[in-house]
């Protein structure tokens, strides 16, 4: 038998129902491979204890026959999720021992499932970062390399440690959250699947907040199936997010048919950028192709204000993002910094909020704050939101027009080397979102699915971005994709 | 509805050394909303928890915590914005205004600028005998009270008190149409009034429930008079706002001492620097706390945890239609349905409990009559004991009897005093009361008659005088009156004497 940290969501449900593992097994696995995956540093607070004292619960449950959907499966969270009794701080300095007396609505959907949660997970400081690099503890380090080349390569961000850990099958899950491709782009450098759904989907009741009007919580997972289970575990609808939708779940796995005949798939002309790899443009027509190979019907189409989303969404996010950590004051939880005699509440923001945050949150804050004040506010702010409604009405006009799902590529390029960007303009690192952050401007749901490797053999993806609350087609048109795909690769352990 | 006339008062008028210069004053009222729970939490608004008990994760603002809009305060403050006649938004939505302070958790306040809930309406300030102002109301809008931060406990340490952020206010902010320190302190009092009438806001102003922010400028003369015709602030002199008043007298000496203040500068060939000002009640003055270039910038945004919120107009008709009998219409019809003086009818009406209280009183028959005992003698006896209306020792209905008593003829004036006393210390009924002791008054003319002629035999020589000096008959009314213990029908005494005396 294979180990079992190996296995999917949905394999290891069916040997958990069938009586041919345990949970407990299962999770011994996998807190097993954890254990030997320091160096990947994608968890960053176990909690076995916990893990084994649901896996036994979850054990029980099965041999009653009441077995919910993710009944005994291992997964991992990621620190954005507050998870109670156990550290839950962004990545970020500022929440140092901070342990929330609340469980997220979306992770104790996952609990209520019959998950098991093997510990919280690494990620750029509150979700700011493409690379995994702004987080405190360190970065999370991407199990595939490029060739024989030692050098570590980023496993994206910010859901980096979700994406390293679950594609070095240290879990056979994780969460993620997306609020401009923190899902998809980690998903797409690691050869995993992971899935933002259309906001208002997944309650962000309990999800440290980044940019509110963005944020989104997701699976990232080893299938599309297993997307398709996870999601709708995640799924609520919750009346303690205002913004959580009313709406029926679906069964997601049960739409995944493979049959994708007659489905519209759009091309959107702007996505070819120019200097735009040559990999990544084969990449891209060869998923073309095998989408139109499985009935689908290739329709070019055009979403103009494309061009504008990544400044409007870098007005956007920060702006809401230097508002929603303003919280982060030193009072009542969290880092506080040692004050000299004389200090005054002033002092304490400052030495705090300087000690507490990152540079790169540091620089969304800060950025933020200029775009809303007095005398900038409608030439950046009010303009992004404008560009914001321009991009939003692009995508209804697709779908207007019959669209059935975009594709497009993941990401610009392959996993990159850590440290890499450090010299870098943070443009340069903003544009890795390029793809990925209309489709959170628009509030759609989006998916990456991995369909091939470099010639370095580095994993690449494909994003297929879907209608509003649309989620099961979207699943299994990327289902389609996926079968047609094959893609099977698995970075070689060398951790 | 009853239309109220009135004439318009005289703006107060200051005159400086050189000129004189009238008040032009705006207000901005801070009304906590009447709600169990906060705007945005199912925390307690109790007054006078323990410190820090009183608070949900979301008022603490804890990671990841979502504020969720209490439908309650909604509806309190589109009952306002009817009780005020106001324009009620159907989609209004909530912003964030950034600052930082250690009682205000967030780092922002969630408050309504861009789209407040309800619009434009009025409030008409009675100032007595016939003459009222019609402020006009700028807009009404509903936000998050901030906490509590004590600097005295600790020579080194200040201390947070959270029971009160995410407490619901609506701030109703005015036009500058009040005029004067008297017209300020009206307006605050009749829009307590409403809003106790609406039941939407306590209107306790010590504990900090009702509070103004009042904005004051002077200007010559016929300037105001320009910008009612144009609207164009212009036209006035540079405001300065006092901030956080919550009282009415304070705010009269505030507004008496910052217009003198600004005629002074004015009058010296300064200007006036526009600023936020704290009132020191101590010294009776104000001092800046502000300037606009120190002002905070508040980076107001749409707050994206929220939707827009979104109302149907049949929910407003219905609530329209529980609204209460408001302030005016109750003064009016009291004036028309009971004939009541203006003045008695504004004492009675001024809070709910007294209108209250009167109207059962007056089914004793008698409106004139029982306004006069609720504002003579019963308001007079409980403010002497320290009572209000609510807690009268003596019920409405017990009034009620003592005036029928005395309308149908039972008991006079003065008996009737003796029996309130009696009710208001003994909780027994009025009709037991005058039974029991013997109090009916005697309209029987033969006992009367009886009790004439005996007075009469017994003093000739003042039937001699009374003869030729009829106003000395009322020797002989008192003399019976005397004689049957203040019972016998003074008018029927009177009548008799008369009669028998032959005058």
């Amino acid at each position: 038998m294979t180990d079992l940290n190996t296995l999917g969501l949905a394999e290891a449900r069916d040997l958990l129902r069938k009586g041919e593992t345990t949970s407990v097994e299962l999770t011994e696995a996998c807190l097993g491979a954890i254990d030997a995956a320091e160096a990947l540093n994608a968890f960053v607070h176990k909690t076995p204890e916990i893990a084994l004292e649901r896996a036994k619960a979850a054990d029980a449950r099965l041999a009653d026959g009441d077995a919910p959907a993710m009944c005994g499966l291992p997964i991992g969270i990621k620190d954005l999720f507050c998870t109670e009794g156990v550290p839950s701080q962004a990545a970020s300095r500022i929440l140092e021992g901070f342990k929330p007396q609340y469980e997220s609505t979306v992770s104790q959907n996952l609990r209520d499932a019959g998950a098991v949660m093997l510990g919280k997970l690494n990620m750029d400081e509150f979700a700011m970062g493409s690379s995994n690099e702004t987080s405190t503890y360190g970065n999370a380090i991407n199990p595939w390399r490029r060739g024989n080349d030692e050098a570590a390569l980023t496993p994206g961000g910010s859901s980096g440690g979700s994406a390293s850990a679950v594609a070095a099958d240290l879990c056979l899950a994780a969460t993620g959250t997306d609020t401009g491709g923190s899902i998809r782009q980690p998903a797409a450098f690691t050869g995993t699947v992971g899935i933002k759904p259309t906001y208002g989907r997944c309650s962000r009741w309990g999800i440290i907040a980044f940019a509110s009007s963005l944020d989104q919580a997701g699976p990232m997972t080893k299938s599309v199936r297993d997307a398709a289970i996870m999601l709708e575990a995640m799924c609520s609808t919750d009346p303690k997010d205002s913004t959580s939708i009313d709406l029926p779940v679906p069964n997601f796995e049960a739409m995944l048919t493979g049959d994708i005949k007659g489905k519209k798939i759009g091309i959107p002309t702007e996505y070819r950028m120019e200097g735009m790899p040559e990999e990544i443009e084969t990449l891209w027509s060869d998923g073309t192709a095998m989408l139109r190979d499985a009935g689908a019907e290739i329709v070019d189409i055009s979403l103009p204000h494309t061009k504008y989303a990544l400044p409007a969404y870098y007005v956007i996010a920060p702006a809401e993002a230097s508002s929603n950590l303003a919280r982060y004051d030193g009072v009542r939880y969290g880092h506080r910094a040692k004050l000299s005699q004389g200090d005054g509440i002033t002092e304490m923001y400052e030495k705090t909020r300087a000690e507490g945050f990152g540079d790169e949150v540091q620089r969304r804050i800060m950025i933020g704050t200029y775009v809303l004040s007095a005398g900038f506010y409608d030439a950046y702010y009010n303009r992004a939101r404008r560009v914001r409604t321009l991009i939003k009405r692009d995508f209804e006009q697709v779908f207007a027009d019959g669209i059935d799902a975009i594709l497009t590529p993941a990401t610009p390029s392959a996993a990159f080397g850590l440290g890499e960007m450090a010299d870098a303009d943070p443009v340069q690192m903003y544009l890795n979102d390029i793809f990925t952050v209309t489709v959170n401007l628009a509030g759609l749901p989006g998916i990456a699915v991995p369909t091939g490797t470099d010639r370095q053999g580095l994993p690449l993806g494909l994003q297929l971005i879907g209608r509003p609350w649309e989620e099961g087609e979207l699943l299994n048109t990327a289902y389609a994709l996926e079968s047609a795909a094959g893609f099977v690769a698995k970075p070689a352990k060398w951790w | 509805m009853l239309d109220l006339t009135y004439e318009t008062p005289k703006p107060k008028v200051i005159a400086g050394a050189k000129h004189d210069w009238e008040l032009v004053i705006g207000m901005e009222v801070h009304a906590q909303v009447s709600s169990k729970a906060k705007l945005f939490s199912a925390a307690s608004t109790q007054f006078g928890a323990e410190p820090n008990s009183n608070v949900a994760f979301v008022d603490a603002a804890m990671p990841g915590m979502l504020p969720v809009i209490n439908e309650f305060c909604v509806e309190q403050a589109v009952r306002t914005g009817l009780g005020l006649k106001a324009e009620i938004n159907l989609v209004s939505a909530f912003d964030r205004k950034n600052y930082f302070y250690p009682d205000l958790p967030q780092g922002y306040q969630i408050s309504q600028l861009y789209h407040p809930i309800v619009g434009e309406g009025e409030v008409l300030v009675d100032m007595g005998n016939g003459i009222a102002r019609l402020v006009r109301i700028e807009r009404i809008h509903l936000e998050q009270d901030a906490g509590k931060s004590i600097h005295d406990m600790d020579p080194n340490m200040s201390f947070v008190d959270l029971n009160r952020t995410g407490v619901a206010l609506m701030e109703i902010v005015s036009r500058p149409d009040i005029r004067g320190p008297e017209e300020a302190a009206a307006y605050i009092t009749k829009l307590r009034q409403i809003l106790r009438y609406l039941g939407t806001c306590d209107g306790n102003m010590q504990n900090g429930n009702l509070r103004a922010d009042v904005n004051v400028s002077i200007c010559r003369p016929g300037q105001y008079e320009k910008y009612q015709e144009t609207q164009d602030f212009s036209h006035l002199g540079t405001r300065c706002e006092i901030k956080n008043m919550n009282s009415m007298r304070f705010i009269q000496a505030a507004i008496e001492y910052e217009a003198r203040r600004q005629i002074a500068i004015v009058e010296a060939g300064g200007s006036v620097d526009q600023e936020t000002r704290l009132y020191d009640p101590d010294k009776n003055e104000t001092r800046s706390m502000r300037s606009k270039e120190e002002a905070h910038d508040y980076r107001y945004f749409p707050d994206p945890d929220l939707l827009p919120l979104e109302i149907e107009q049949a929910w407003v008709d219905d609530i329209a239609n529980t609204l209460p009998e408001l302030p005016d219409q109750k003064k009016a019809r009291f004036i028309n349905d009971f004939g009541l003086a203006d003045y008695d009818a504004s004492v009675l009406t001024a809070d709910l409990e007294s209108a209250g209280y009167f109207e059962k009183v007056a089914q004793g028959g008698d409106g004139k009559l029982a306004a006069n005992w609720v504002i003579n003698e019963l308001f007079g006896r409980l403010k002497k004991d320290g009572h209000d209306i609510t807690t009268s020792p003596i019920a409405p209905e017990r009034l009620a009897k003592i005036v029928a008593l005395i309308s149908k003829g039972d008991i006079s004036g003065k008996i009737a005093k003796d029996v309130f006393d009696i009710a208001y210390t003994s909780d027994r009924d009025p009709e037991e009361i005058v039974e029991t002791e013997g109090l009916k008054q005697v309209t029987d003319t033969g006992a009367i008659e009886a009790a004439v002629d005996e007075v009469i035999a017994a003093n000739p020589a003042q039937v001699e005088k009374a003869k030729a000096n009829p106003k000395l008959a009322g020797w002989f009314v008192g003399q019976v009156m005397k004689a049957t213990g203040g019972k016998a029908n003074p008018k029927a005494v009177n009548d008799l004497v008369s009669a028998k005396l032959g005058l």
